[in-house]
């Protein structure tokens, strides 16, 4: 396969407001080979790979693709030049079939289902991919649903796809079975671009790197002469020591049981079937699972923002399902979840520090009066230790970086002194510096005795900063394991409900 | 790919762009530019129906402030519409979409109306006090009803409110074609006049309503800004989840805070009904309820704000009318130049958030400009 050049950005400039998010930044894919683009968090990946899926147009530079300077200024225009773009976040109609989706939005004369039928399984032939053209998309995993999204863009004949954080939501499994899948189409002469910013995945899968450091291409390497070490210094800008600190648990003693937890979610489907743990001081308790295995209705049923059906919940001895979330509060349990959006609970993304500061402890002191003082003290506390980012305490905390965000709701739950701290996905979607930041805080309240639940996306982290690891499967639980004693191979079977521990 | 492939994709003619966060500054200057460009193209227009803008911009001026009654004949005409947009600005502060203000004025006039048509002989102040507290209950169970629909059946608020304005405006009509319909009138279908004892009292030649009027513009500031209620409605207004989260009781604050926005507006009704009109009609808000979406909105839900401009709107009304008497003007212009004033004013919004960057020149002369969605 001879290497032409598939798309080449030279000097790409593009600014929201005063920000500037990519800075000159040139890049270049051939076909037949996989490029990574890793970066931290705002380093300008994704809105790198807007503008060639023509979502953006950038303000300065140009993008050649088959070596023809082009302008992409929508979707349709990417299409037409062969780019196709699997996003993050699914677009796919869920009670539509999969070959539904596929042709949806082409505008060709549709085609009978039994010569769609065979197209599509065609294209599944020729790139190694197995899916039922039949079946709906609400009924398939989120691995599935992935092979649908790269199925709609092969069959509108892209031969450039970007992938943004594919492996996000897989478990290391389903992660193998599409770097496969990937290989096999670069061996047809796909031009494949990565995002990511999981260093493992990097070596494992991609022929060259491009490395982005706030809005600037910092260079492009050869993987095979590279380590993660070295990767993690050009993509922020010192060596980093990649290890997590675990300190060993001291007096752990045990502060809320959960007994024969049964719990219906909204939509009838059971959240939670039966499931029962103990939760300690002095130790962090890790719960792994694909998403939508049952961490949210374990956090919020903890909280009292959802009942159950059946089973208990002990704190200290005492029953508080049934208390209302502001009783619970009171009882010195936080809860912080983090949802995809990041913003959506737990902080009001209007408001700013100060107000934030407020949402849990607004009802202290007596009187219909809110006293806002010491609320900005303690605002004022948190950017100084944890080193917050942001023009002022009063600055709606919509307009600070997703990091600093997550250092602000982390850090009021701390404040609060709790003496259960559950956070769910802390470090979604931050980079190398922020998360270590983050472990840091949970190991701190941990040597303080405070029992921590940390709920997680990544195994490799589970595995080094908690000392339990509790693993969630269609709401059951699978195993509850040492996490020094286990390999992420023995959790990922277990996630997926294969092993039982 | 064959070469129209690569021809088909070019730049747009120009792109929204989103813009920094403006300065407080800068954006009070964007606002009074607006207006001054407002006041140019409303001024375009009189030339148009063919009389003299300077003249006419004067003689609102003029209508508006040249005596002591034309004065207190503005202040009469802000009284309902500053209230009711400090009723609205409670329930939009926490997106509760409420455009039942008209419905909730009405209700509190008719509560209101009760009392002074058939208590006339209790005792002055009891009365007027009784009088304000039947608004405040009226507008307030208006209101509520709606909340309530919302919390209970997660009914569409806006249009439960909307259709709720109808319902109290039927009633009105109801009421004075049967129940309360004065017998002197000679058959004609209108509810008597009340008694002069059950008439609010003037200060300084006005209604005694502008008082009502100031302390409820302190006291709604005061309320969002300080509280803990206050507060509450801004999180929840924000995000619901959040305020669940927080251990807010979600449904709770909707319903307080909806009885608040609707006792508020149900001030403004029994103020028309004892303090203006002395009298119920089917006129009683006239339009007022929905005049003040628009000043709550435009004033970003500011109390402080919202005086200034139903005052400054209530210029415009009352200059425009005399315009109407003395240069024979329709008072219906003055609805156009709002129209255009406002227009503008929002417009403005947009240029203060985004600004447009045109293309680049290219060698070949694009075919057909295409505008980007915005």
């Amino acid at each position: 396969m001879a290497q032409t050049t598939a798309i080449a950005c030279s000097k790409i400039t593009k600014r929201f407001g005063t920000v500037v998010a990519n800075d000159a930044i040139d890049l270049q894919v051939r076909y037949g080979e996989i490029l990574a683009l890793l970066g931290e968090n705002g380093s300008g990946k994704t809105t790198l790979m807007n503008m060639l899926s023509g979502i953006y147009h950038p303000d300065e530079g140009t993008i050649a693709v088959d070596g023809r300077t082009v302008a992409i200024s929508s979707p349709a225009d990417a299409q037409r030049l062969g780019i196709g773009m699997i996003h993050q976040h699914f677009k796919l109609v869920e009670p539509f079939s999969a070959m539904d989706n596929i042709v949806l939005g082409t505008k060709e004369r549709k085609l009978n289902n039994r010569a769609l039928k065979e197209k599509v399984l065609g294209l599944c032939k020729e790139y190694g991919l197995s899916i039922n053209p039949e079946q709906r998309v609400q009924d398939m995993s989120v691995s599935e649903k992935q092979t649908v999204e790269i199925l709609k863009v092969l069959y509108r004949g892209a031969r450039i796809l970007i992938l943004d954080e594919p492996t996000a939501v897989l478990t290391p499994q389903e992660t193998d079975k599409l770097f496969q899948i990937l290989r096999g189409m670069r061996e047809k002469g796909c031009a494949i671009i990565i995002i990511t910013h999981k260093l493992n995945e990097v070596m494992a899968i991609s022929d060259r790197v491009t490395i982005l450091r706030k809005g600037k291409s910092v260079g492009t390497v050869e993987t095979s002469q590279v380590d993660p070490a070295k990767l993690t210094e050009l993509m922020v800008g010192h060596a980093v020591s990649l290890s997590i600190h675990r300190p060993e648990p001291r007096d752990v003693s045990t502060i809320l049981k959960v007994v024969n937890l049964t719990v219906q979610r909204p939509d009838g489907g059971l959240g939670l079937d039966d499931v029962n743990f103990e939760i300690r001081r002095g130790e962090i308790l890790g719960v792994a699972g694909i998403a939508g295995s049952g961490q949210k209705e374990l956090c919020e049923t903890i909280a009292g923002l959802m009942p159950a059906q059946k089973g208990a919940i002990l704190y200290n001895k005492e029953n508080i399902l049934g208390k209302s979330p502001k009783e619970i509060i009171a009882l010195g349990v936080s809860m912080s979840f983090v949802p995809e959006d990041r913003l959506g609970m737990g902080l009001v993304a209007g408001m700013g520090m100060t107000d934030n500061m407020l949402l849990k402890s607004y009802r202290r002191g007596k009187g219909p009066f809110v006293d806002r003082a010491p609320a900005k003290e303690l605002a004022k506390e948190l950017v100084d230790k944890l080193s917050i980012v942001t023009p002022s305490v009063e600055t709606p905390v919509r307009l600070m970086s997703g990091g600093n965000v997550q250092k602000v709701l982390l850090g009021r739950e701390i404040e609060s002194d709790p003496n259960l701290l559950i956070t769910a996905y802390p470090v979604r979607g931050l980079d190398i510096n922020s998360s270590y930041l983050i472990y840091d805080l949970l190991n701190q309240q941990k040597e303080k005795g405070v029992a921590v639940v940390f709920i997680g996306e990544d195994l490799d982290v589970l595995l080094e900063l908690c000392d339990r690891i509790m693993v969630l499967c269609h709401g059951k639980i699978t195993g509850i394991v040492d996490a020094k004693a286990t390999t992420k191979e023995q959790i990922g079977l277990m996630m997926t409900g294969e092993e039982n521990a | 790919m064959n070469e129209s492939t690569y021809k088909s994709s070019r730049e747009p003619l120009f792109r929204v762009v989103k813009r920094a966060e403006r300065s407080g500054r800068q954006m009070l200057i964007f606002r009074l530019l607006a207006v001054l460009l407002s006041l140019v193209a409303g001024g375009l227009f009189i030339l148009a129906i063919g009389a003299n803008p300077l003249q006419v911009y004067r003689q609102i001026l003029d209508g508006a402030f040249r005596s002591k009654l034309a004065f207190q004949g503005t202040v009469k005409l802000c009284i309902p519409l500053c209230i009711s947009a400090l009723g609205v600005t409670l329930a939009f502060k926490m997106k509760f979409w409420n455009i039942g203000g008209e419905g909730q004025i009405i209700m509190g006039g008719i509560f209101a109306t009760y009392f002074a048509l058939f208590h006339s002989d209790w005792n002055h102040w009891l009365l007027m006090l009784v009088c304000l507290l039947a608004g405040i209950v009226g507008g307030g169970l208006w209101g509520l009803l709606a909340a309530f629909c919302k919390v209970k059946w997660n009914t569409n608020e806006t249009l439960l409110t909307l259709m709720l304005n109808y319902v109290a405006l039927y009633l009105v009509t109801y009421l004075q074609n049967d129940p309360w319909r004065d017998p002197k009138a000679n058959g004609f279908p209108k509810i008597a006049s009340f008694d002069s004892n059950a008439i609010l009292d003037r200060v300084l030649g006005v209604q005694a309503g502008w008082i009502v009027m100031l302390i409820l513009v302190v006291a709604v500031w005061i309320y969002l800004k300080k509280s803990k209620q206050g507060y509450e409605i801004a999180v929840v207004g924000e995000s619901q989840d959040t305020a669940r989260y927080a251990g807010i009781r979600v449904k709770r604050v909707i319903l307080r805070t909806m009885f608040l926005s609707g006792a508020i507006a149900g001030v403004c009704g029994m103020l028309q009904a004892v303090g203006t009109d002395a009298t119920l009609s089917t006129g009683v808000a006239g339009g007022i309820g929905f005049t003040a979406i628009i000043v709550a909105w435009l004033c970003q839900l500011h109390p402080g704000m919202i005086l200034v401009v139903s005052f400054l709107f209530s210029v415009l009304e009352k200059g425009s009318s005399v315009v109407q008497s003395q240069m024979g003007l329709s008072s219906d212009c003055a609805a156009v130049l709002q129209g255009i004033i406002l227009f503008f004013i929002l417009a403005s919004e947009f240029f203060v958030r985004y600004s447009f960057v045109l293309r680049k020149k290219e060698k070949t002369p694009a075919p057909a400009a295409k505008k980007e969605a915005v």
